[in-house]
């Protein structure tokens, strides 16, 4: 048995328009996601359980199903009904770029909102209690105060939620999307090297993982070097 | 129920719940060999326990699934003739869907299991050895149980993500509930209602799993302090 290495040299250029895929898919499902994940941890935060219960059940059911699930109920299953063929936004949601995005960024907002609600918990009360004193008000003191102390407090774990969107990325593949993994399939049936394929598309993943592993160690640098510990 | 299609959902539920706990097991197994490699003082064992866990971890579930259906089929049927078999062999999903997924999460588990480890004070397996225990007594009379209680928060999660993860082995063609899901949604052309059922038996699976998880977890932190906030 040898590994095929003319048939993957050959197919590169695939693979490397595999990576603009799924980099697209991971960065436009990322900020949808961030973006509905801040008011999300702010409900989540919430003491009013008129407020809070709706969030949790969002981010309950979401982090409770298969990514899979969700992402055939969007793309196959809203086809279903006729209201949703007829409607303006079926140009929208008959593409299935639009769907994964949607999808993945429905799926990582309800994590990222239960990472940002922990961290969010966990501002040191002093912090608070400064910003009452100094006269701010309760939206001067979730901007200035709770909201970019809370966001550096969760980085660490947001980049492990980031590397988990980049491993999510490739069930695109499975909805007709080009990305590394559907290069790898369309490499593996094209030339039945499966093994070579997959491989191949595996080094892909592990060097973005490193990649995006060192680009969060140096984010944290820049912006929780004050909560490291005092070297000696 | 649903078109006459229930029942053929519920008996690929089952076949989910099977392969998700035979996969936590030979997950369980891989984790425990892992983080053993991973703390032993041998350096070529704890390479390979290091290996293990940042690839397997590097790498999305369902290209490390596919490689190892596609790709595993492959170089047996590439190997097999070299050793005079000669017939096409077809691995059994069930079977290889197992191993995968047991595979992958053992290397998540391996993490799991060495922060537990590492989470219990010096002092309890010197205590042991005080009291005369042989180096396997202290293993399991001392550490192993301790180790239990600090690796069910960990543990939950990588169960909670496995069973998630199952619904990948359909893409491969084990008759799950998804792959069931699929058939009868091509046949009705209602994949909402479908899909739908089927999210909903997941959402039963993880709740329940999340209960029984937490009464395990204070069954095994019975006579431990806790910080009253």
């Amino acid at each position: 048995m040898i590994f095929d290495f003319n048939v993957i040299w050959e197919s590169l250029p695939l693979y490397f328009g595999g990576v603009l895929v799924t980099l697209q898919l991971l960065l436009i499902s990322l900020a949808a996601g961030l973006a509905m994940a801040i008011p999300l941890a702010l409900m989540r935060v919430s003491k009013s359980p008129l407020v809070n219960f709706p969030a949790w059940l969002y981010t309950y059911v979401v982090r409770g199903t298969p990514m899979l699930v969700q992402l055939f109920l969007i793309y196959y299953g809203l086809a279903q009904f006729e209201a949703v063929r007829d409607s303006v936004l079926w140009p929208y949601l008959s593409n299935a770029t639009f769907c994964a995005c949607l999808a993945f960024g429905i799926n990582t907002s309800a994590y990222s909102a239960e990472i940002l609600a922990g961290s969010l918990k966990s501002t040191p009360p002093g912090e608070i209690e400064a910003a009452k004193a100094v006269g701010m008000s309760r939206f001067k003191l979730y901007r200035r105060i709770l909201l970019p102390s809370a966001l550096r407090r969760a980085l660490p774990q947001y980049s492990n939620e980031v590397i988990m969107m980049l491993h999510t990325t490739s069930l695109a593949s499975i909805v007709t999307l080009i990305d590394i993994t559907g290069a790898a399939r369309t490499v593996s049936s094209q030339h039945y090297l499966p093994f070579e394929a997959f491989i191949t598309a595996g080094v892909f993943y592990l060097c973005l993982t490193f990649i995006l592993v060192r680009l969060f160690k140096r984010a944290e640098r820049r912006w929780l070097v004050y909560l490291a510990p005092r070297k000696a | 129920m649903l078109n006459g299609y229930g029942s053929t959902i519920l008996d690929g539920a089952w076949l989910t719940l099977m392969l998700a706990l035979s996969s936590v097991a030979v997950a369980t197994f891989l984790g425990l060999l892992g983080a053993a490699f991973r703390l032993s003082p041998i350096k070529w064992l704890a390479l390979l326990g290091e290996t293990y866990a940042t690839v397997v971890r590097g790498i999305p579930d369902l290209v490390l699934i596919l490689l190892i259906f596609y790709g595993g089929q492959d170089v047996v049927n590439r190997v097999a003739p070299m050793l005079g078999y000669d017939e096409y062999i077809d691995i059994n999903p069930f079977i290889a869907g197992v191993f995968t997924m047991g595979f992958i999460f053992g290397a998540y588990l391996s993490e799991t299991f060495r922060g537990a480890f590492m989470a219990i004070p010096k002092g309890q397996s010197e205590a042991g050895a005080a009291y005369g225990m042989s180096g396997m007594q202290v293993f399991f009379r001392v550490l192993v149980p301790q180790m239990i209680r600090f690796a069910i928060p960990g543990f939950t999660n990588n169960w909670l993500v496995l069973t998630k993860a199952t619904a990948l082995i359909s893409v491969v063609g084990l008759q799950d509930m998804m792959f069931k899901a699929k058939s009868a949604a091509d046949a009705t052309r209602e994949p909402f209602t479908f899909y739908l059922a089927v999210a909903a038996l997941y959402l039963v699976l993880t709740s329940v799993s999340l209960l029984a998880l937490r009464f395990i977890e204070k069954r095994y932190s019975v006579g431990t302090k806790v910080a009253d906030l």
